[in-house]
């Protein structure tokens, strides 16, 4: 079992989390959207597996690096 | 003396109506399907009431003699805000620039290659369209051919500026290929994109933050850039000059006032009247020719040229570079701001989830409006 910490790739703000912990990932799924430099963007999981920890709500301010959530696959 | 009132009816010929519909479409555009709708909604207006019969609204002044009073109202905004003193495109460049943010290029100057380099369609375009007039398919001479070459520059108001100063009669047709294409940039990019790079190439990861620009940069930037860009090539000066005092006002942070006014009363005043004579530039008479479609198509190609040169030499940096370097930057040479730094952040996380390449992007996509504003200076020193 191998745990991944998801991190924000920029400054910006949390729009939408998609998921919640427990719930079930495949690689690629979203995550949660987010907005920087005004472009909505999706967090993609990077592998399958189960969401451990989140981080993050909606409308949260969210800078470069900072974690989102914990996936352990 | 008094005349029985005229209908429009009996003067409205195909081309008008076909104008109309266009104009009409351009509305549709703008409202249902959120296309370029700053753009396109006054611009569809401005083409309605241009292709309207007997308004009287396109009279210029210079026509009845300087007689104010019997020019029409659009005839005066386009004589006086673009034919005679071109201050509209200008004026809008003042909010372009309160709008912009330099940062991702201050942090990587380099970019300003890439910026650079997606010009390559500006002349491309313009020796088709020089073709065209020298084997007599097209009366396209070297003004025209420019007028219609900037549209490869991606850049509206640019675009706008120089046809106004070289080939006034081509302004409408000019700026309304450049803002289509602006707007179809999602659609016209990418298969250009896909075709010049590696599935592996686009899936190069980059850094997605750049460095931390300091305010002094910040402001050092317009200025360093306004002096030495208008030093090199003087009659760069209008675009150039407004575009970056408009920066300064915004990065200074000593005239807040002045910059929310530059980015929001101002640059949207300045719009309602730009797009709308641009529109109203457009009757029939001058519109219905075929040189309008051999616009529209080296428009194109410019374009499309103007992408592919941007990702070969984006390719090239990703050769010499020792960081990671993703060719696809390079389309956002062109200076379609923000569509274009969309285009390649959603393409780059299609290719590679993790891959934020938006700040990257940004940093060629402003690049390119400085570029093309060189290219149309150097143009307007030559031609103008």
């Amino acid at each position: 079992m191998a745990e991944q910490i998801v991190k924000a790739p920029m400054r910006g703000r949390v729009i939408r989390v998609h998921v919640e912990k427990g719930s079930q990932v495949k690689e690629r799924d979203r995550m949660c959207d987010i907005e920087a430099l005004k472009m909505e963007m999706p967090i993609m999981a990077p592998a399958s597996g189960t969401i451990k920890e989140v981080y993050i709500s909606a409308g949260q301010e969210i800078g470069g690096g900072d974690p989102l959530f914990v996936i352990e696959s | 003396m008094l005349g029985f009132p005229q209908t429009g009816l009996a003067d409205l010929t195909l081309g008008h109506v076909l104008l109309i519909c266009v104009g009409l479409t351009f509305i549709y555009l703008a409202i249902v399907k959120d296309f370029e709708p700053y753009e396109l909604l006054p611009i569809g207006m401005g083409l309605i009431l241009a292709n309207l019969p007997g308004t009287g609204l396109l009279v210029q002044p210079q026509e009845v003699g300087g007689e104010f009073g019997t020019a029409g109202l659009l005839g005066i905004l386009i004589e006086f805000g673009l034919l005679r003193y071109t201050v509209l495109p200008l004026l809008i460049f003042v909010g372009l620039g309160a709008l912009t943010d330099f940062a991702p290029l201050i942090a990587r100057p380099r970019l300003f290659l890439l910026g650079a380099a997606a010009q390559v369609g500006i002349i491309i375009a313009f020796l088709g369209a020089l073709a065209l007039g020298h084997f007599g398919i097209a009366e396209f001479g070297l003004e025209e051919a420019a007028a219609i070459a900037i549209i490869g520059g991606a850049d509206g108001p640019t675009t706008i500026y120089v046809t106004a100063r070289l080939a006034p009669e081509m302004m409408g047709i000019t700026a309304v290929a450049a803002y289509s294409y602006m707007a179809m940039v999602a659609i016209i990019q990418p298969p250009i994109i896909r075709a010049l790079t590696s599935k592996r190439e686009r899936e190069i990861y980059m850094e997605p933050e750049l460095r931390e620009v300091s305010k002094t940069e910040e402001i050092l930037f317009p200025i360093v850039c306004l002096i030495l860009i208008i030093l090199l090539v003087p009659r760069s000066a209008p675009i150039v000059g407004m575009f970056m005092f408009g920066n300064l006002l915004r990065v200074s942070g000593a005239v807040e006032r002045l910059s929310d006014t530059a980015q929001n009363a101002f640059i949207n005043s300045i719009t309602i009247l730009l797009m709308l004579s641009i529109g109203a530039s457009m009757p029939a008479e001058l519109v219905m020719r075929p040189e309008t479609l051999m616009v529209l198509a080296l428009g194109l190609i410019a374009f499309a040229c103007g992408t592919a040169g941007g990702v070969l030499m984006g390719k090239l940096m990703m050769l010499v570079s020792k960081e990671p370097f993703n060719p696809m930057i390079g389309a956002c040479g062109v200076s379609a701001v923000p569509m274009s730094a969309r285009v390649v952040q959603r393409m780059g996380q299609e290719a590679n989830p993790n891959n934020f390449l938006l700040m990257n992007a940004m940093g060629p996509n402003v690049a390119g409006v400085v570029g093309s504003a060189v290219i149309a200076g150097i143009l307007l020193s030559v031609l103008g």
